[in-house]
């Protein structure tokens, strides 16, 4: 947070431009002014609202389930309590959802980043016959739209045996043509002067990648993490063909099963909601200035 | 590896030692790029092409999903039952009525957002805090919210509706009120993603431009509408595509808030493919949609690239 705010304040303390604007600012009219703070209004407003699912699926979870249906909009309660936590955690295999998501994101990322990032250093550094074939079906290979294709995928791993293990999530994700693409921008940017420089010390070309250029790209580095981690986390439709027993489930795939379940437990459900919310924002709340500079520069979705 | 020349004469001229290498270098280099780009070549054609080809083949073919094996071969049958099939088109019509209903309003609100908080000077984390967050939450979990909000009596959208002296469609059991349930849930789920685009793209923009503008006595109106909106022309045609993909592959919260219904009038085509193969098992018949439906989504990326590149394309000539 300290972080952010440093760099949303940067600008106006620190650039000459941002003086002039500011300059430009205090001999401007009213109207701007005026115009300023209506936009603060609208956009407080509009922030509040974004936040109101949150805060009401965290209000209802505390709530006991006879006081949510005889006073539904009431947003405070007179009896706050975790019972409903409790009672998900035991109904539901929800600690067995977190592992399983846990498992297959961290070894998709893991996955993602080694192979990903060598194949963008071969084909920056390296100069080898069919490079450009190559670059060209990693280009073609970004319009695949993977998720429309899933029923062949399916008969794919079913012949390979892979249905119900956790290799059947992290394998199609592994190949990344965006990764790549990530990695392959970084990678231009390290001069050949330093290459060519270690080149002559010796060092192998595998050295190289590992030691002189990997240690270059870590910004590039956790971009592809990060946004690998948040997209095989919050994958539901492949999960839901392929993990077919309640155990083996992932997040997504065993709450969506809570879904239009029982229409009375409003607190069991928001609280399987708010666990199930809770992981994942805490990563973007750790890591808010790395997450939305890696979608910035990737737009990778 | 060995070929490397280690002998380096301090004497030698950097041009010479690099015209020596880039002459002597390839075998060595050409086995290293192979080796270290192989990972990735691999699982590339087994994972991403391997499923098209996979799908290609099934299609040809009266498969099953529950059984093991190809069946028969039927030729191009399958391909004539899904283009004359009212469901399949059915549920063509409604990915496409949900893009047309999300696109707009997930190019243009983000930008209008983008652009007034660019204008703050404080805060900023707090707006790309609250408009971003929900994007890293499973639609699961955002659905089971939803869900709840919907409810009638108890649901505080339904109630909301209320306090303006309206009245809550039924969401989940009308055809209107189902799609104003998903719509309304998909803007406040995906709107962060294409705010923090914009919030990108304006941040590139020179601050003296505007004070150029300022001085010129250009009101703030004027200002976004003659130097903001033209410079991010480029940002909104790359959201406007990565919208219009993703909206078009819309299956996460249709299937779980409505399972298509009310009696599939929802339903997309990734569900429709859905149901025939996994629920009557016509694994050969949803391959066939599956690769209709595949070659859509890449006609509509290479229209754009094409559109793109010959728009780049006419300034320079």
């Amino acid at each position: 947070m300290p972080a952010t705010a440093a760099a949303t304040d940067a600008p106006s303390t620190t650039s000459p431009s941002g003086r002039g604007r500011r300059r430009s600012e205090d001999r401007s009219d009213a109207g701007t002014k005026a115009f300023n703070r209506l936009a603060a209004t609208c956009l407080t407003l509009f922030a509040l609202i974004w936040l109101v699912p949150f805060v009401w699926a965290l209000i209802t979870s505390l709530r006991p389930n006879n006081e949510i249906t005889s006073h539904p909009t009431r947003p405070w309660s007179n009896n706050w309590n975790l019972d409903a936590y409790s009672s998900t955690w035991t109904t539901n295999p929800i600690g067995w959802w977190y592992v399983n998501s846990f498992i297959i994101s961290t070894l998709s990322v893991l996955f993602t980043v080694v192979v990903c990032s060598m194949a963008g250093f071969a084909l920056v550094h390296l100069k080898w016959r069919g490079k450009y074939v190559i670059l060209g079906l990693i280009l073609g290979g970004l319009m695949l739209p993977m998720e429309a294709i899933v029923l062949p995928q399916f008969m794919q791993f079913r012949a390979l045996g892979l249905l119900g293990t956790y290799w059947a999530l992290i394998l199609p994700v592994v190949a990344a043509p965006v990764a790549v693409f990530v990695f392959h921008a970084f990678m231009r940017g390290i001069p050949d002067a330093l290459i060519e420089a270690a080149r002559l010390d010796g060092a192998s070309w595998f050295r190289i990648y590992y030691q002189v250029c990997l240690p270059l790209c870590r910004p590039a580095i956790s971009a592809v993490a990060i946004l690998t981690f948040i997209s095989t986390w919050n994958q539901f439709l492949w999960p839901l063909l392929v993990l077919t027993q309640t155990k083996s489930q992932t997040i997504p795939v065993g709450l969506g099963s809570l879904i239009g379940g029982s229409a009375i437990q409003y607190a069991e459900t928001m609280a399987s909601a708010v666990l199930g919310i809770l992981p994942l924002l805490a990563v973007f709340l750790l890591l808010q200035r790395q997450i939305v500079q890696g979608v910035a520069n990737t737009g990778i979705k | 590896m060995t070929s490397t020349p280690t002998v380096a004469a301090p004497t030698a001229g950097a041009a010479t030692q690099t015209r020596r290498r880039s002459a002597k270098a390839p075998a060595g280099q050409n086995r290293a790029g192979w080796l270290l780009s192989s990972p990735f070549i691999i699982l590339y054609v087994l994972f991403l092409i391997g499923p098209v080809l996979v799908g290609v083949v099934i299609s040809l073919f009266n498969t099953t999903t529950v059984a093991p094996g190809l069946g028969d071969f039927v030729g191009f049958s399958n391909y004539k039952d899904v283009l004359s099939n009212a469901d399949f088109w059915a549920s063509m019509w409604h990915s496409v009525l949900f893009t047309l209903m999300t696109t707009p309003l997930l190019v243009l609100l983000p930008l209008l957002f983008a652009i007034l908080a660019a204008r703050l000077t404080r805060g900023r984390w707090f707006f790309r805090l609250a408009f971003f967050a929900p994007y890293v939450v499973p639609s699961s979990a955002v659905c089971l919210i939803f869900a709840f909000m919907y409810t009638p009596q108890t649901g505080l959208i339904t109630n909301a509706f209320g306090w303006f002296g309206l009245t809550a469609p039924d969401f989940l059991g009308t055809t209107s009120g189902a799609w104003f349930a998903v719509v309304l849930l998909t803007l406040w789920w995906t709107f962060g993603f294409n705010f923090i685009l914009y919030t990108a793209a304006i941040q590139e923009i020179s601050e003296e431009v505007y004070e150029a503008a300022a001085i010129d006595g250009a009101g703030p109106w004027q200002q976004i509408r003659s130097i903001t909106v033209p410079l991010l022309a480029p940002t909104m045609s790359l959201v406007f595509i990565l919208q219009l993909l993703a909206s078009l592959k819309v299956f996460d919260q249709i299937f779980l808030l409505l399972q298509g219904g009310p009696n599939y009038s929802t339903r997309p085509v990734i569900e429709y493919i859905y149901d025939t193969g996994f629920t009557s098992y016509r694994g050969g018949y949803a391959s066939a949609a599956t690769m209709v439906y595949f070659l859509l989504l890449v006609a509509v990326s290479t229209g754009w690239l094409l559109v793109r590149n010959r728009r780049n394309s006419v300034p320079n000539a």
